[in-house]
């Protein structure tokens, strides 16, 4: 019995209470890895002394939210990919913020309309060829992916990871479910290998000779581009800029959003101010290699050198309600196989 | 005449008086169970409210290959840990060859590598810009990728090698306890009734050992029915990647919660079928293994093959990843050193302490009330209680914040409603949590092991000392802990080795601005850096590295102790 007292000593010593409600402090829930948050959050803190306490998890922070209730400790959450912020309103966990701020540095299209998210960095869905095998101008859209040409030439990651996922959406949501699923089945049957990996790695396939045309996001581009080790085989792959002579490139978004039981109203909203300008914009967007969703914020660095991305007008809210065809349409042409 | 009767009884049924104290113990392993198993409970809540039924769906497209996949996966991870776990355990414990000692400990390494931080280190090894296919193409001039074949680390396949590499430990470890304590002379007994050694070994040993190495299998099945990590990462469908698909694409967690329910009968039919199958049996030990074990002396060629055997595991097991994930730490040093590292070393150490001290407490109180009353619903709280471990991580930590969550509102209501005290979340977000998740994770790896353990001390031990005039607790402190020692603490030392690896429940349920090591290096990992997280990758190894070596010296004391 006396190990058992000593563990449950223990176990009450494991109740390390941690104050998260008091005077000026900001407590986020973040989809996003905290290593790329940290600049941006030490910068707010030096600017207005209101401490920033973070938790990272790639899934379950909805939930975890949803179910602590009104006595969340969350005041925003931060997140990549459009479907996981309607879910959150969705399940009426955000509140609406009205902020001439706001309003003022991000585009209508990059948030939500009652103001319950806020884009804070946008990213473009790109193609990347070949520089060796695929002449300039060869491939200019996404439709054209689905070209008997590229037989056996093409490389993506899962059909099912949000960022393809939304892609698909794009396609359903511009030319109907039919017409995509057709379009879909011609990239399934173009692949060079089994969907594996990450966006980096079908650029590296590129370099390899496996494949000649990819499809990523393009701050993985960048981040190639700025590790010496990767460099090489970023150097191997062109970046193509779908769409930009139409519809535009299909882009997602890092945002966040206000909960709707926010303790610490106040500072949250003024953290969401502070990411929307200059400053924060461009510390933001440069060490992540994104698109700022402020216009007037210049781009900067690589992404610069890129030209300029000309964003498909698409509502992100459409691309969200396509989600869960996109989802079904995946296994139905039996894409990661 | 009713004496008579009870008696017998005591002899089938009820060996050890279940008097009046040991109700108490009753209680307890009811109440324990009870909160350990509401996560799982609060998962199969969830499945009841599904946002719309997703299996006609998943039954006309990806159902039927989830299954295949699920059903290889788990037969070649079982083939795998099987032949590595017992041909090596059997031959440090009966065979003499050069390193032997070496070999009874470095074979547990593998275990401090998680699944996750081995599957990366074997992508980058593998791959096409990786060192041997470069060496490969310089050798034979080819150009690029379409001028040769070569295997695909990314595949079904690759999954089964790099899933049985790191977890055929638990069936090393199991199998290797088993074979110490048998009896020597069983072994000479069967020889000298004309049976070969390789004969014996399948008629003798192995039906002896056999409880063992199905509790170390089933531990194995169940780790590889939940991984999510690897199988992710090299594209193989899953039955668990189709869960996550259900919950994170399609939004439908009560669907998700459906699978995860499917997942866990799966493993529920799979230990019953094993246990129905050996029934009958019963073992307590002879006691007679006090005499030094004498080990074969091998021919030269035999004493070679023992130490292929056993090198292969480590070397591929352990020593390259290690040597990669050392390479990557000195490379990139500098962007990777901080002093977060210590921090995150405590967090890690403290929290898996504690769990595994926990769960050691907890998984003894069972198995030792399952002792004083082994009735059928005594059987049924013991499964309901390891039912954690078959459960994907992520999935548990949304069943601990349903309950934690809930009880932490109602204490909050209640104290609002009667004191006007705003408590808010007393126990969700804090270490707390983590502590209770691992516990329920984990608690089958202790319970299932001193379960067997016990089972094995001859209730003529219990009977002695009660008859002496001690009671229940008393046998507990003064009998059973001495003899169960070594068990303890190696079953201690895999919760703590475990946690210090766990990774999706402690990313959920977390505190603010706390990382654990296993978390830190998600992180970059997680973000296709993994170059940046060999440092903190390293450090969960060597952090490994010292229980086992205690593990694996308790183990060898433990024999000289009986």
């Amino acid at each position: 019995m006396r190990m058992k007292f000593a563990a449950s000593a223990l176990l009450a010593l494991s109740v390390l209470p941690i104050n998260a409600s008091a005077d000026g402090e900001v407590n986020i829930y973040s989809y996003r890895q905290a290593f790329l948050l940290e600049p941006l959050l030490n910068a707010f803190t030096e600017e207005t002394g209101v401490k920033t306490n973070v938790v990272f998890a790639k899934n379950g922070l909805t939930e975890r939210l949803e179910r602590e209730g009104d006595n969340s400790p969350a005041d925003l959450v931060m997140t990549v990919d459009i479907s996981r912020l309607s879910e959150l309103v969705e399940k009426d966990l955000t509140a609406s913020v009205s902020n001439p701020t706001l309003e003022q540095n991000i585009p209508e299209y990059l948030r939500h309309p009652d103001g319950k998210w806020f884009a804070l960095t946008t990213r473009g869905r790109m193609i990347y060829t070949s520089v060796d095998r695929v002449e300039e101008g060869e491939i200019t859209t996404y439709e054209q992916l689905a070209d008997d040409k590229w037989n056996d030439r093409i490389c993506t990651r899962s059909g099912k990871h949000p960022y393809n996922i939304a892609l698909i959406s794009s396609m359903i949501a511009h030319h109907g479910e039919e017409k995509a699923q057709e379009w879909l089945q011609g990239v399934k049957d173009n692949l060079a290998r089994k969907p594996q990996g990450g966006d980096r790695d079908q650029i590296k396939a590129i370099s390899e000779g496996v494949c000649d045309v990819a499809i990523g996001n393009s701050y993985y581009y960048g981040a190639m581009l700025e590790d010496e080790n990767q460099r090489p085989a970023a150097e191997k792959a062109r970046m193509v800029f779908p769409n930009s002579d139409g519809r535009g490139t299909h882009i997602n978004i890092s945002g966040v959003a206000l909960t709707k039981s926010a303790p610490n109203r106040e500072n949250a909203i003024q953290l969401m101010e502070f990411l929307s300008e200059q400053k924060a914009q461009q510390i933001y967007a440069e060490a992540n290699t994104e698109y700022p969703a402020n216009p007037e914020v210049e781009v900067a660095g690589i992404v610069a050198n890129w030209g300029d991305l000309k964003p498909d007008s698409l509502s992100l809210q459409e691309i969200a309600d396509n989600r869960d065809t996109a989802v079904r349409m995946v296994d139905r042409v039996d894409y990661d196989n | 005449m009713k004496q008579a009767v009870d008696s017998t009884e005591y002899q089938t049924h009820q060996p050890l008086l279940a008097g009046h104290t040991s109700r108490r113990w009753l209680f307890s392993a009811c109440a324990t169970t009870f909160i350990v198993a509401l996560p799982v409970f609060a998962v199969f809540y969830l499945a009841l409210f599904p946002d719309e039924n997703i299996w006609p769906h998943l039954i006309d497209t990806t159902l039927p290959r989830y299954l295949d996949n699920t059903i290889r996966l788990m037969l070649g991870v079982a083939l795998i840990t099987l032949f590595i776990g017992v041909s090596t355990a059997w031959a440090v414990t009966v065979c003499e060859f050069p390193g032997r000692r070496f070999f009874e400990w470095a074979l547990l390494l593998p275990f401090a590598v998680p699944a996750y931080v081995i599957a990366y280190v074997y992508t980058d090894l593998l791959d096409y810009a990786g060192p041997i296919q470069i060496a490969l193409r310089d050798w034979f001039g080819w150009n690029s990728a379409r001028d040769y074949w070569f295997p695909q680390i990314r595949s079904l396949g690759g999954a089964t090698l790099m899933i049985g590499l790191v977890l055929y430990p638990y069936v090393y470890l199991l199998s290797r306890a088993a074979f110490m304590e048998q009896s020597p002379s069983l072994f000479a007994v069967s020889r000298s009734l004309g049976h070969s050694a390789l004969s014996t070994f399948f008629r003798v040993v192995l039906p002896i050992a056999r409880p063992a190495i199905a509790v170390g299998l089933s531990l194995v099945l169940m780790e590889t029915l939940n991984d999510f990590g690897t199988v992710d990462f090299f594209a193989v469908q899953t039955l668990t990647a189709g869960l996550f698909d259900t919950w994170m694409n399609l939004g439908n967690l009560g669907g998700a919660a459906q699978i995860a329910t499917v997942m866990l009968s799966f493993v529920l039919v799979l230990v019953t079928l094993e246990r129905y199958s050996r029934r009958r049996q019963k073992q307590f030990s002879a006691r007679d293994n006090r005499q030094p074990v004498h080990r074969f002396r091998l021919t030269p060629g035999r004493k070679a093959l023992c130490i292929i055997v056993c090198a292969v595991p480590v070397v591929f097991g352990f020593i390259i990843p290690a040597l990669v994930l050392g390479y990557y730490a000195v490379e990139y040093f500098e962007q990777s050193w901080n002093t977060e590292f210590f921090r995150n070393t405590v967090n890690s150490l403290f929290l898996s302490a504690t769990a595994a001290l926990t769960t050691l407490v907890i998984g003894l109180t069972l198995a030792y009330s399952r002792r004083l009353h082994d009735t059928p619903g005594m059987r049924v709280l013991m499964r309901l209680s390891s039912l954690g471990y078959a459960m994907p991580g992520a999935v548990l930590a949304v069943g601990v914040i349903v309950p934690m969550a809930g009880f932490d509102n109602w204490l909050d209501g209640l104290m609002e409603y009667w004191f006007g005290w705003n408590t808010g979340l007393l126990l969700s977000g804090t270490t707390f949590a983590l502590v209770f998740a691992y516990t329920v994770r984990f608690l089958a790896v202790s319970a299932g092991s001193v379960e067997s353990a016990l089972q094995k001390v001859t209730p003529s031990m219990d009977m002695a000392a009660r008859s002496l005039g001690q009671g229940p607790g008393g046998t507990l402190i003064h009998v059973h802990l001495p003899i169960l020692r070594g068990t303890l603490l190696t079953a201690a030392l895999v919760v703590f080795v475990d946690c210090m690896k766990e990774l999706p429940a402690t990313l959920i349920l977390r505190p603010f601005n706390f990382d654990t090591l296993a978390t830190y290096v998600y992180q970059f990992a997680s973000d296709e850096m993994l170059s940046r997280s060999a440092l903190p990758a390293l450090i969960i190894v060597l952090a490994g590295i010292v229980p086992i070596i205690l593990m694996s010296r308790s183990i060898g004391q433990s024999r000289s102790f009986n």
